[in-house]
């Protein structure tokens, strides 16, 4: 057993799980519903990280008007997952440059990491979840 | 969906009795949800109440239990933001009555 398997807290195991974002916010459902499972997870006090790849470095877009769309603007939620101590939000910097965004595109601070970066932090995790 | 006539206003709400549409909100909705919930509405009340409306209206949710007591606790003092204090105004829960009568949907992760 690891030291993370160890690290017990109130008498259950903290696994790292890591959620994976590569779709754009609408269109599907895929966004929505990835971060309502990371809410809904934040109540079993685990290792929480998010990962925004591919067109999932949209959901995290400043300035989202969905009002043509008829459909919820969900991306002040985001914003929320501090106060749910999920703050470890990872964007892959390759899925940024061809989309022609910076950290200054973002609605919440993210830490930005390189291709090789990010396989390194997904073999890390005990458990990924792709949404 | 079920329509309720309450304080001049119809209004939509879920088998479970949350508002459908937030904007059908005012405060004479929230005495009359409040009275289903067997809840007296009070300041204090009133207070929790409206904390979880700016905190939906910043967010675009309802906050789970847990980080509504921290949300509270920042904003009110610590003595407002325990479980104890708020299930004592909102004895089958704060997040989930509080946020009816608040015309909130159910928190996300409320199980």
């Amino acid at each position: 057993m690891s030291d993370q398997e160890m690290d017990m807290e109130e008498g259950g195991v903290v696994k790292q799980f890591m959620f994976v974002n590569r779709k754009a916010p609408y269109g599907t459902i895929y966004a929505l519903e990835g971060l309502e499972v990371v809410l809904i997870s934040a109540a079993f006090e685990q290792d929480v990280s998010m990962a925004f790849i591919d067109d999932g470095v949209y959901e995290l877009k400043k300035g989202q008007d969905t009002k043509a769309l008829g459909q919820k603007n969900f991306s002040p939620t985001y914003r929320a997952l501090e106060g749910y101590d999920i703050e470890k939000l990872y964007v892959e910097k390759e899925s940024m440059a061809v989309r022609g965004l910076t950290v200054e595109d973002f609605a919440v601070d993210v830490t930005v990491l390189d291709h090789a970066e990010m396989a390194a932090k997904m073999a890390e995790q005990d458990v990924l979840i792709s949404f | 969906m079920p329509m309720i006539e309450a304080a001049g206003k119809s209004f939509e709400v879920d088998e479970e009795g949350y508002l459908i549409n937030l904007s059908d909100w005012d405060e004479g909705i929230a005495a009359y949800l409040a009275n289903e919930e067997k809840v007296e509405l009070t300041p204090n009340h009133w207070e929790v109440i409206n904390f979880l409306r700016e905190y939906y209206s910043e967010y675009q949710i309802a906050p789970a239990i847990r980080v509504l007591t921290k949300a509270i606790s920042k904003k009110l003092g610590a003595d407002k933001g325990s479980n104890k204090y708020l299930y004592k105004l909102f004895p089958y829960g704060p997040a989930k009555q509080a946020c009816k009568i608040a015309g909130l949907p159910k928190p996300t992760g409320c199980i």
